[in-house]
């Protein structure tokens, strides 16, 4: 019975196998095929009409009875400041008080940021690398330059602390001992304003970083932090980003306070932006006491201590 | 326009150049990426063949689970590997998180199910006589799915391609398991995708198309050596 039946029955089941697995196989496919047409489509409708609404930027300021026409900023920032988790107050600040904005934050290296300036795609950039930002506008590519806070950087590591730096109050000092000790540390090595940091002060330590235990991760602060935690090994990260991933990390503060640390941010509203008016009013609005004193006060609540420092003006 | 021109003229200047820097990291990507394929095949061709050959309880979720597979987020694998082998982790003790091990795991969670579901779907297409056929001129168990395998060279062949593409490309899960890192001038684990992802962030917007031009490449040459292998009567290792 059996056999009779695996005999007369095999092609049609040969057939019934083949109906079974290719279009499912195929279905997949095709599937995934139109998902990424239909994707490919809403995107572009979507981005049609964003294009629509930020090329208006004239009308965004006029107010046509109940109804607000919204216009975007888009604010080229970097991931320290992002993962600082400071936009997550200050944007809804500034949207309350300037409800014809939404803004729209690319969180990038500062090297990304200033090309985005460049190239005309950002209309505002709250960045932190001095000495870049002020050739960024002595080159034309921004209206001006205003400086709006600053927070510190301090130099993280585990509790082991192999190179003996915990305590100390001179960075230089401090990364010369790691280099001698050949601690490991991770660079960001991106070209952020964090990375730039980091530079001057192995140059004012006068250590050239080379070698197998300087090892560079080309990622944000945040990835950096995880990547130092798991190896136990030393990195430069900003206050703010260190406290925010704080939990996850088992990594200490072993140096902090020294005046070389400090971070400067700035604000540059770029030159024809899309939006220009509203590059301008962000600018205006951050600097203003409003919202300084939002800066002010993040960061108290949750780490009982502010993360930002305001000094503008 | 004028960044295409200059990303080419990058890329022609960065291999010309036999940049040290640039072929190691093309090197780790073949190898991460390779690798990966190479052990996707030895679980994926077994797996596709009895789940193509044989009828059983519970085959549909399990060939549902396969398709599924096709269509897995890299950068949730690598989220799933980092937290596996993270030092908090269950398999922490293994010290992989950041090497090119790490990353060649979480590509073979990638490239698996694309060769199984392929090799699944070819070898259940082979009509089932050719290895009755085989059975009864006498051939064992095992030379009788060796003649299917045979049948579904191409097939399989396809699937290896299939594979090597989807994992070549990917930036999610190498990204976070390796951590593009490059120490003292040597390069650790940064592969090309990773490469681009931070020449991007930097701002380097050609440098970052270069890289691109050189993966695309890259994936095209060993894409169309797999093609010749696959075609050629003479071209190939793969005879009939």
């Amino acid at each position: 019975m059996a056999n009779q039946r695996k005999g007369s029955g095999m092609s049609a089941g040969t057939e019934r196998a083949l109906d079974g697995i290719e279009p499912k196989v195929m279905g997949v496919l095709l599937r995934a095929g139109f998902t990424a047409i239909l994707a490919v489509a809403i995107l572009g409708l979507v981005g049609c009409g964003e294009t629509a609404t930020t090329t208006t930027p004239e009308n965004s300021t006029t107010t046509t009875g109940a109804q607000v026409e919204k216009s975007d900023i888009v604010l080229a920032s970097t991931t320290s400041t992002q993962d600082s988790g400071l936009f997550d107050v200050l944007l809804p600040a500034f949207e309350a008080a300037y409800p014809q904005y939404t803004v729209k934050v690319v969180a990038a290296g500062t090297g990304e940021a200033l090309k985005l300036g460049e190239n005309k795609d950002a209309d505002v950039l709250l960045v932190h690398a001095p000495a870049s930002e002020k050739e960024f506008v002595a080159n034309g590519f921004g209206t001006e330059r205003l400086e709006v806070m600053y927070n510190d950087f301090i130099i993280v590591g585990s509790a082991d602390d192999p190179a003996g730096i915990r305590g100390m109050t001179d960075a230089a000092r401090a990364l010369k001992a790691i280099s001698v000790a050949e601690s490991l540390f991770v660079s960001r090595g991106d070209d952020s304003g964090t990375h730039k940091k980091e530079l001057g002060l192995w140059k004012a330590a006068g250590v050239e970083p080379d070698g197998a235990w300087y090892e560079s991760a080309g990622q944000g602060m945040g990835d950096v932090l995880a990547i130092s935690s798991e190896k136990q090994a030393y990195t430069l990260s900003d206050r703010a980003s260190y406290l925010n991933l704080l939990e996850g990390l088992d990594l200490e503060v072993l140096v902090e306070g020294d005046k070389a640390l400090f971070n400067q941010y700035g604000v540059i509203p770029v030159t024809d932006a899309t939006n220009a008016a509203g590059a301008a009013d962000f600018a205006a609005w951050i600097t203003s006491p409003e919202g300084q004193a939002v800066i002010a006060d993040y960061g108290v609540e949750k780490f009982g201590q502010p993360l930002f420092v305001p000094n503008a003006g | 326009m004028e960044i295409f021109t200059q990303s080419i003229a990058e890329a022609i200047r960065l291999v010309a150049s036999f940049d040290r820097y640039v072929f190691q990291v093309m090197g780790l990507s073949l190898k991460v990426s390779g690798s990966a394929v190479l052990i996707g095949l030895v679980i994926g061709l077994p797996l596709g063949m009895w789940l193509g050959l044989s009828r059983f309880r519970g085959r549909g979720i399990l060939v549902a689970l396969v398709n599924t597979g096709l269509g897995l987020p890299p950068v949730v694998v690598g989220l799933f590997v980092m937290m596996m082998i993270s030092r908090k982790g269950p398999l922490g003790f293994l010290s992989l998180l950041y090497t090119p091990s790490a990353m060649v795991i979480a590509q073979v969670i990638l490239a698996t199910p694309y060769i199984t579901a392929i090799t699944m779907s070819a070898v259940g297409s082979i009509p089932r006589e050719v290895r009755l056929q085989a059975v009864g001129l006498g051939a064992s168990r095992f030379q009788a799915l060796m003649v299917v395998v045979k049948e579904a060279r191409l097939s399989i062949m396809t699937a290896v391609i299939a594979g090597f593409g989807a994992v070549i490309s990917e930036v999610g899960a190498v990204m976070m398991v390796g951590g593009n890192i490059s120490a003292g001038g040597e390069n650790k684990t940064r592969v090309l995708t990773t490469a681009i992802v931070q020449e991007a962030r930097m701002g380097h917007f050609e440098t970052a198309m270069a890289f691109g031009l050189i993966l695309l490449a890259m994936a095209f040459a060993a894409v169309f050596l797999l093609s010749r292998l696959q075609e050629g009567p003479r071209g190939g290792w793969v005879k009939s």
